[in-house]
């Protein structure tokens, strides 16, 4: 089964990846301050209020969000997983990326040279339909091609 | 965005290429938003990036890179609390060693960077700047370049200043070049609420657990808020202004609310009434079941779920001085009530560093001190992300606490009754 869904591009690139999906909003600090803080050598979800994360390993998957939430230290902890290397390969927003996303993903890429993928507004029905391990395929013009 | 010559100068590299990464990263978020210009800063900053953890290598290059092109910020700022305070808050050495040598280790050098580019003193350092004690408090209508959840929800709601929920570094990026880009709740237009929630309780609900079932519910949100000035009147006092705090925090870090309007008490629906709701906003009622089945979903993160309390924070948001000198009477009181004269686990109040000055010099002061509590102006969270407390038994009445700790929620008077001793 395939399905082909066209976003909005906040930083461009192509990659072929593996899906990891929170339904719910993704609490930035929470999700990603325990393993950046012990050094882990990938990030793994610490956010106790998000089952869909909480304990799911979260470097180099396709993140498949609808925004992110929590603390303004959201876009800083962006920026320096990027700067560590430890972040998602893409992040693919249902809605309308949100400011504390925004200014992480545009932080790593202006600050650390960061390629992470940012795509937003590829509506309810990408989230509805992407599953946890689907193949995503991402292309520089916001396409998104999910198979399973 | 349009830019005015002048930002296109920077832009340009005019100004050197510090300032004109700034710039481009304030316009790269703001074409985002479609922002179509920048608009000048108009009150000092407050910045969310008060910790040295050397993991935050990018904050202090950044800083150094700024320091070294001889900028400084156009705005002052304060800044959230300090991690670490072992005369108030005891360690022992091995968590000593984690908190000075580990996560906290440029706490000192990263300090002379904030001085440097234009922290506005030595005792800046709190979450809740704008307390009257602390004195950065932006009036209505003013524009901000502030982040700190609990923060920019309590200027835009309470104060009726405007800013949008920045990230740290677009925080001080903008108390650096004293510009913002237009967009967001700096526009009427999305101050507008596109919910709108009835509050319809038997008691007045928990300012805490109420900002928890908003933030859940609305996440990005703007919630006008019915029924809450039965409980809390009409009037921006200082009681209603600590309720405020507390629970604007809550919705902040459980979602991410970043502007409330309460029916006839915060400034904008004083003014404008339910001409603030859309349209097409949504509805949703809370009531007693609600607020309890909230309560009842937060997850207990203890290994030993039965485990008995080894120390307890109250103050996440820093404590008004209303709330400290209620908390100092309600935990005398209690303890007289329960037969006991010291707490039952080591308690840590939280305020900012002004009004624990003042609060120090009162015999409030000498209520808490004989009831063994503790007054200190840290972080809690930064305390408790420390990995050796994770296995400790902790408790905490902050919403945001427990958002981001392992920390265990319970109501004001869970957290009474525990620590006073209360047999149940």
């Amino acid at each position: 089964m395939e399905k082909t869904f066209k976003g909005r591009v906040i930083n461009a690139g192509e990659l072929v990846g593996t899906a990891l999906v929170s339904h719910a909003g993704l609490n930035t600090l929470a999700t990603f301050q325990k393993s950046a803080l012990m050094n882990a050598k990938q990030i793994i979800g610490s956010d106790q209020n998000n089952p869909d994360l909480y304990g799911k390993v979260i470097t180099g998957k396709v993140l498949c969000l609808p925004q992110t939430i929590g603390s303004t230290t959201g876009g800083m902890v962006l920026q320096t997983v990027c700067s560590m290397g430890l972040n998602p390969s893409a992040m693919l927003f249902s809605e309308e990326i949100d400011s504390l996303a925004a200014s992480g993903v545009i932080l790593a890429k202006i600050w650390e040279d960061s390629k992470m993928i940012a795509i937003d507004k590829l509506g309810a029905d990408f989230l509805d339909f992407v599953q946890n391990g689907d193949e995503i395929t991402i292309k520089t013009d916001g396409t998104v091609i999910v198979k399973r | 965005m349009k830019l005015t010559k002048e930002e296109q100068d920077i832009l340009d590299g005019k100004q050197g290429e510090v300032m004109a990464k700034m710039l481009r990263t304030l316009v790269e978020v703001g074409d985002i938003f479609g922002a179509e210009r920048f608009v000048d800063v108009t009150h000092d900053g407050h910045i969310v990036t008060s910790m040295g953890i050397p993991l935050l290598k990018p904050v202090f290059r950044t800083m150094q890179e700024i320091i070294d092109a001889g900028i400084t910020a156009k705005w002052k700022f304060t800044a959230d609390p300090r991690p670490i305070d072992y005369k108030n808050v005891k360690c022992n050495l091995l968590d000593k060693l984690v908190f000075s040598k580990v996560m906290y280790g440029k706490q000192h050098d990263y300090e002379e960077q904030l001085n440097k580019v234009g922290l506005r003193d030595k005792d800046a350092f709190s979450c809740t700047c704008y307390q009257p004690e602390m004195g950065n408090i932006p009036k209505k209508g003013d524009i901000l370049s502030w982040a700190e959840s609990s923060a920019v929800v309590y200027a835009n709601s309470v104060l009726g200043a405007r800013c949008n929920r920045n990230s740290g570094m677009i925080d001080l990026f903008g108390c650096i070049l004293g510009k913002v880009p237009e967009f967001g709740l700096l526009l009427d237009e999305n101050r507008k609420a596109n919910w709108v929630i009835e509050v319809k309780t038997t008691k007045i609900p928990e300012a805490q657990i109420l900002g928890s079932a908003i933030g859940i519910a609305v996440q990005d949100g703007v919630p006008y808020i019915k029924g809450l000035d039965k409980w809390l009147g009409t009037e921006l006092d200082s009681k209603t202004c600590s309720y405020l705090k507390d629970m604007g925090a809550a919705s902040a870090s459980n979602g991410a609310v970043g502007l409330f309007h309460v029916a006839n008490l915060t400034p904008e629906a004083k003014e404008q009434g339910e001409k603030l709701i859309k349209k097409d906003a949504k509805t949703l009622v809370i009531d007693d079941l609600y607020l309890q089945k909230t309560y009842a979903d937060y997850p207990i993160l203890w290994k030993d779920k039965s485990a008995k309390p080894k120390l307890c924070f109250i103050g996440c948001p820093h404590l008004s001085m209303e709330q400290l000198n209620e908390w100092a009477d309600k935990i005398f009181n209690s303890l007289i009530k329960n037969g006991r004269t010291k707490v039952t686990c080591r308690t840590i109040l939280c305020t900012s560093p002004a009004i624990a000055k003042i609060f120090r010099s009162t015999a409030q002061y000498l209520k808490l001190e004989a009831a063994g509590a503790k007054l200190t102006s840290i972080c809690p969270l930064m305390y408790l992300n420390n990995p050796l407390t994770h296995s400790r038994p902790i408790i905490t009445c902050s919403n945001k606490l427990r958002t981001y700790t392992a920390a265990r929620f319970y109501t004001e008077q869970e957290i009474l009754d525990i620590i006073t001793g209360k047999e149940v």
